[in-house]
């Protein structure tokens, strides 16, 4: 007999895969042209696909378990976050002893443990302390974050790997794709992200409603609420009181500061409704989260991710949405790229000759029909090559303008570069950002650019 | 869409070609955007902008002003603009480091201007927050308080609100509090 403190028996093998077998082995209408069905796919998709997943929270575990029951055997997850004792209602490979440890190390053992043949390598840092080479070895990146920063990175690194051949046609084998979830409260949100083919997380930021925000003076002078009262004492009342201090919403302290300030702000307005938890909600600006619609999300996520691996089925295309506020609705709709996107577009292909100096340059994209831009500025990975103005920074760049481009992009025999200026559009002159791709006639690359398509 | 065949053939041709170099940082596409913002400024005649950190790091600036208008004129102030990550999603932190008597600036620097805050949107950019901290010294407004004493003066006594200015830009006290002397020799 089980003692009542024992796990029950996982399924044996390889009765936990009927029903992933089933989908593998039959061929159907709405599977991709390459599906090429057959038993020994749920074997390739555990030998040869590696798996990124984003975060170790409320997505991030149940992304590892749905992706370990969905035949993916190599996992590795990233998160820089230690466990909050707030987190373990919903974040279910959590217990109270794993408190102050890290997410991506407990939740990569817990389903190891329950889940035989799956390896979860956990990266227990931030995504931007990686190289760009770590991103490379996944065939797929799922993502279970919380912001646009770390989406937006994450995503600028994915479209990095992206190439186009001289036809602006994506690479297929540099094409890195994202599954991206995200949930708040009861609503929630897949899409399917295939550099190239869909559009990426940058050519729709704009959709993001900013961030709400209250006037200084408001706080200061006037509060009407409690998360006036907070936000006074978080951004005023802290450097009035602790000059040169850095606040940090980990510290319990600092944050004990913060709630009594509050408190005392809100009884002298007659405001009612700060708490310790309330503050903490405002100062670190916390959704609520349901741990079903986490559940919902990552399951539509893991779903897309073994479409796109595998081709069983076509994936959505390419965004889903979840309510479950009033009853339930989800529905699917079909983003459009931007064309000229910074970090998924082709950019416009530059020929030059490695004598060509950055001034020859800045006067072909003049002539240039696809950009008749004037007054162009230069940057290139961060290093500004020329800036047009402010004064200072003209004078700090000019040095540049005789130096041969190859020498300026350190030899490279491609880079991607960006300028800015005043380019036609339409009949007009306006100020525009655009992406190049700068390659240097006659000089060899030796690797990829003769892939056949 | 993917395939498993291709992949087991692309991992055979990346172990290949294992000796490439490894691939350098992107710029973000708020440092572009940031780019380009700088590459347009066009400052009004009383306003210099300055790199602190060189040419390449943008996100991190200052930019004086010398009113040319209003009770600031004669003074100098400088502020430290932090461009976020997340730019233009998030506006830049702006904040004045010259200590100043103002209404809408407060003793730490804190500068309550709409668009840096409530009001601010992504087609927004550096140049309309430089010509709005202008106006701050062409025309302080007593309706949006951050130093809620100066605002009283500025609504009460518009007279003892320019001594005031002229006081504490000598390098005097205005009440208890002291001020550093911003004309210029």
């Amino acid at each position: 007999m089980a003692s009542p403190d024992e796990e029950p028996p996982a399924p044996t093998e390889p009765d936990r895969w009927k029903d992933l077998d089933m989908i593998l082995s039959r061929p159907g209408n709405l599977v991709d042209a390459n599906f090429d069905p057959n038993p020994g796919l749920r074997d390739m998709l555990g030998s040869l696909v590696e798996v990124l997943v984003v975060g170790a929270g409320g997505l991030g575990c149940e992304l590892l378990k749905d992706l370990a029951l969905s035949g993916f055997k190599n996992l590795h997850v990233i998160d820089m976050d230690t466990i909050d004792v707030s987190n373990l209602n919903r974040q279910f490979l959590f217990r109270v002893q794993d408190v102050g440890k890290s997410k991506a190390e407990v939740a990569a053992k817990r389903v190891m443990e329950r889940v035989s043949g799956v390896s979860i390598v956990p990266h227990f840092c931030r995504i931007e302390d990686k190289e760009i080479d770590f991103y490379s070895q996944f065939q797929i990146i799922v993502l279970g974050l919380d912001s646009i920063e770390a989406r937006s990175y994450i995503n600028s690194v994915a479209c990095g790997f992206l190439e186009y051949d001289t036809d602006d046609k994506p690479i297929p084998e540099t094409v890195k794709p994202m599954v991206d979830g995200g949930t708040e409260g009861f609503k929630g949100h897949a899409r399917v992200i295939i550099p190239g083919k869909t559009p990426c997380f940058e050519c729709n930021i704009w959709l993001f409603p900013p961030q709400v925000k209250f006037p200084l003076c408001t706080l200061a002078e006037t509060p009407r609420t409690a998360a006036h009262c907070i936000e006074y004492a978080h951004l005023i009342k802290w450097n009035e009181v602790h000059p040169g201090k850095t606040f940090d919403a980990d510290d319990a302290e600092h944050m004990q500061w913060i709630y009594s300030e509050a408190l005392k702000r809100a009884e002298l307005f007659g405001i009612s409704g700060v708490t310790y938890s309330f503050t903490q909600g405002v100062v670190k600006n916390i959704i609520p989260a349901i741990a079903s619609t986490n559940a919902i999300v990552s399951a539509a996520c893991a779903l897309e991710a073994l479409k796109l691996i595998s081709g069983c089925s076509k994936t959505v295309s390419n965004y889903l949405t979840y309510n479950g506020l009033d009853g339930t609705h989800i529905n699917v709709s079909e983003f459009v790229r931007d064309k000229d996107c910074l970090v998924c577009g082709p950019g416009t292909l530059i020929e030059l000759d490695t004598s060509s100096t950055l001034s020859e340059f800045i006067k072909m994209l003049e002539e240039h029909p696809k950009l008749l831009m004037s007054r162009a500025s230069v940057t290139h990975e961060g290093n500004n090559l020329y800036m047009q103005s402010p004064e200072v920074l003209e004078q700090m760049t000019r040095p540049n303008l005789i130096v041969p481009m190859s020498e300026l992009l350190h030899g490279a025999p491609r880079a991607t570069v960006h300028v800015t200026g005043m380019a036609e559009n339409n009949g007009r002159k306006v100020s525009s950002l655009r992406k190049l791709r700068v390659a240097f006639k006659g000089v060899d690359e030796a690797s990829k650019m003769d892939t056949t398509v | 869409m993917l395939n498993l065949i291709k992949i087991k053939g692309q991992k055979k041709e990346d172990a290949a070609n294992a000796n490439g170099k490894p691939a350098a940082k992107k710029q973000s596409p708020g440092e572009l955007r940031l780019h380009k913002d700088i590459a347009e400024l066009n400052l009004p005649k009383s306003t210099r902008i300055s790199f602190p950190n060189g040419k390449d790091d943008l996100m991190n600036f200052e930019v004086t002003i010398r009113p040319d208008e209003g009770y600031y004129v004669g003074g100098k102030f400088v502020f430290t603009f932090q461009v976020p990550p997340a730019y233009p999603h998030e506006p830049p932190k702006v904040k004045c480091k010259t200590k100043v008597y103002h209404p809408n600036i407060d003793l730490e620097g804190n500068v309550c201007l709409n668009i840096l805050r409530e009001d601010w949107k992504p087609v927004l950019n550096v140049n309309t927050i430089v010509y709005g901290l202008n106006l701050l010294f062409s025309q302080p407004n007593d309706e949006d308080p951050l130093n809620h004493e100066a605002a009283a003066v500025l609504r009460d006594n518009p007279e003892k609100f320019e001594r005031n200015v002229q006081r504490a830009m000598a390098g005097g006290y205005v009440g208890e509090t002291h001020f550093p002397r911003l004309f210029r020799r």
